[in-house]
């Protein structure tokens, strides 16, 4: 069944306004958890640690070059996320909505590709995902 | 808000909701109907407006229809009685007893007193979330006849006096043995379609997967809720390699391992560590054979003794035809056709397995691999016309056509 990458995106703002109230939102953040296992929908979650503790590995050139955060022109970084195995995108967002998270911030919400949908555009892909549609299996 | 936004929050409510709800009220039909009623109204009026809060209109919504119902029925019995259902039904929602009520909505669903086919709908329809519409599609019947046994099942339900609660120590694991089967009943028909024209039917096992893990965080000292999450878990992990572009299926000796869900066999092989604290139950023993399945790289490189070992472990504690059969081709792998020939012919002598296409199945195969093919195309084509699944039936037709 499709599964969805809820992805935390928050702002320094959002962050901030996290931070002051951390417990409380540990507190409600393991509820959400919790209600999601009892769903039966949760596969995974973790938070990231903080953006300024990262590092970029960048590609650009002929060899890797590693920078240290902040991430360029990005204001909505990587939080944290939650990946879910439901049975429509509609639940996903429904549980996206539900999410707690701090005003400010954005959860954006994208499906897993399963390992035979990549790469796109190969002639046998193609074919055997038509064959996986009709038969229902994706 | 469409169709589909609405249903969405009704699968995340759903049981929630009809366990507060006959809470409150005593009476699962009731609560129920009042559910329903909810859903249809959210359906025509979210389009055009949506609440702020769709969960709590829900509950809101369905807790009046139940009032309401109580009301009609009371001014038609006895008026007095009003007077005692209001204050109840004015409770507030208990969280800390929603997942006791939860898992009491689930072992009424899956309730003795009902027949097997009305217990796989009230699970699905309460518990799950699902409309008779996706049931009827998930077990190909038409929609009248599930809402036949939806009907009927609760008005069993009601005059068994089924009460709405955690069954006694005494019957609990029983009764949690029933409420697993469903939840295999469920599975099975994902995994291995009985009839129609197609083998798999994810979306069914998804059903499944997703009610037993909602049980294994219920009951998460249950080592056989645990046994069916991984086998369900392991089992769906080989969907992907199970049928070819065509939908026709493809032998595990033939699937491409690349294509398994290794994300689900990490899940799976998680439960079955948690279903093996005391020993496994026949749930966990078939978990483990899956496992066993799951972790060889090949046919050949698959640890067949111990497969053998775990099916006799299995028909120890849970004798049955199919699982000797299902022997029988491990001791086939293990020690070669002829040893698991006399298995077979056993089973057929005492007649254990009558109608089922399953035994000449195996038993063609395995006279394939003695060489004595013109009784193996016999017995394939035998098994044939017993066969349901039309895609399985093809398979069966084709191979006895190469031993000719």
């Amino acid at each position: 069944m499709p599964k969805y990458l809820l992805i935390m995106r928050g702002t320094d703002e959002s962050n901030a306004a996290m931070m002051a109230n951390i417990d409380e939102m540990m507190a409600t953040t393991r509820q959400f958890i919790e209600e999601m296992i009892k769903a039966g929908v949760l596969l995974a979650a973790e938070g990231l640690d903080d953006p300024g503790q990262g590092v970029v590995v960048d590609f650009s050139g002929e060899t890797p070059v590693v920078t240290d955060g902040p991430y360029g022109e990005t204001k909505e970084l990587f939080g944290g996320y939650f990946l879910l195995d439901v049975a429509s995108k509609q639940e996903a967002v429904e549980w996206a909505k539900r999410v707690p998270a701090a005003p400010g911030s954005k959860i954006e919400v994208r499906r897993v590709a399963g390992s035979d949908e990549v790469p796109q555009g190969n002639e046998r892909i193609v074919k055997e995902r038509a064959g996986r549609e009709s038969t229902g299996q994706i | 808000m469409g169709t589909a936004d609405v249903e969405a929050v009704w699968r995340i409510e759903s049981a929630r909701i009809v366990a507060a709800l006959t809470r409150f009220t005593g009476d699962f039909g009731l609560a129920e109907d009042a559910a329903q009623e909810a859903v249809a109204e959210a359906l025509v009026s979210w389009p055009l407006a949506s609440p702020a809060n769709p969960a709590g209109w829900l509950m809101a919504t369905a807790r009046r229809r139940a009032i309401d119902a109580i009301r009609r029925r009371t001014a038609l019995q006895d008026r007095y009685a009003l007077l005692a259902a209001d204050p109840a039904v004015d409770e507030e929602i208990d969280p800390d007893k929603i997942d006791d009520d939860v898992l009491a909505l689930m072992f009424v669903s899956c309730h003795p007193v009902l027949s097997p086919e009305a217990r796989v709908a009230l699970t699905l329809r309460v518990v799950g979330g699902l409309s008779s519409k996706e049931i009827a599609r998930a077990f190909l019947v038409p929609v009248p006849t599930v809402q036949a046994r939806i009907t009927r099942g609760k008005k069993t339900i009601a005059a068994a006096g089924v009460p709405f609660e955690l069954p006694p120590a005494a019957e609990r694991q029983e009764r949690l043995g029933g409420v697993l089967s469903v939840i295999y009943v469920i599975f099975t028909e994902g995994s291995t379609a009985t009839s129609g024209d197609r083998l798999l039917r994810p979306d069914v096992a998804y059903e499944a997967i997703r009610l037993a893990r909602t049980l294994a965080a219920l009951q998460p000292d249950e080592p056989e809720v645990h046994g069916l999450l991984a086998l369900c878990e392991l089992t769906a992990a080989r969907f992907p390699a199970r049928t070819g572009a065509d939908g026709s299926p493809v032998l595990l000796e033939d699937q491409d391992r690349r294509l398994w869900d290794f994300s689900a066999i990490r899940r799976g092989l998680a439960a079955l560590a948690k279903a093996s604290t005391r020993g496994l139950g026949p749930y966990g023993l078939q978990a483990a054979i899956a496992a066993a399945h799951a972790s060889a790289p090949s046919v050949e490189a698959t640890d067949w003794d111990r497969i053998v070992a775990l099916y006799e472990a299995l028909g120890r504690v849970a004798p049955s035809p199919v699982v000797e059969l299902n022997r029988a081709v491990a001791v086939a792998m293990a020690s070669g056709p002829a040893h698991a020939l006399a298995i077979v012919d056993e089973l057929i002598a005492s007649d254990r397995l009558p109608g089922s296409h399953l035994v000449p199945t195996v038993r063609g195969e395995l006279l394939a691999r003695l060489g004595r093919r013109p009784e193996a195309r016999a017995e394939l084509e035998l098994a044939a016309r017993l066969c349901a699944n039309q895609r399985e039936r093809s398979v069966l037709l084709r191979k006895a056509a190469t031993l000719s």
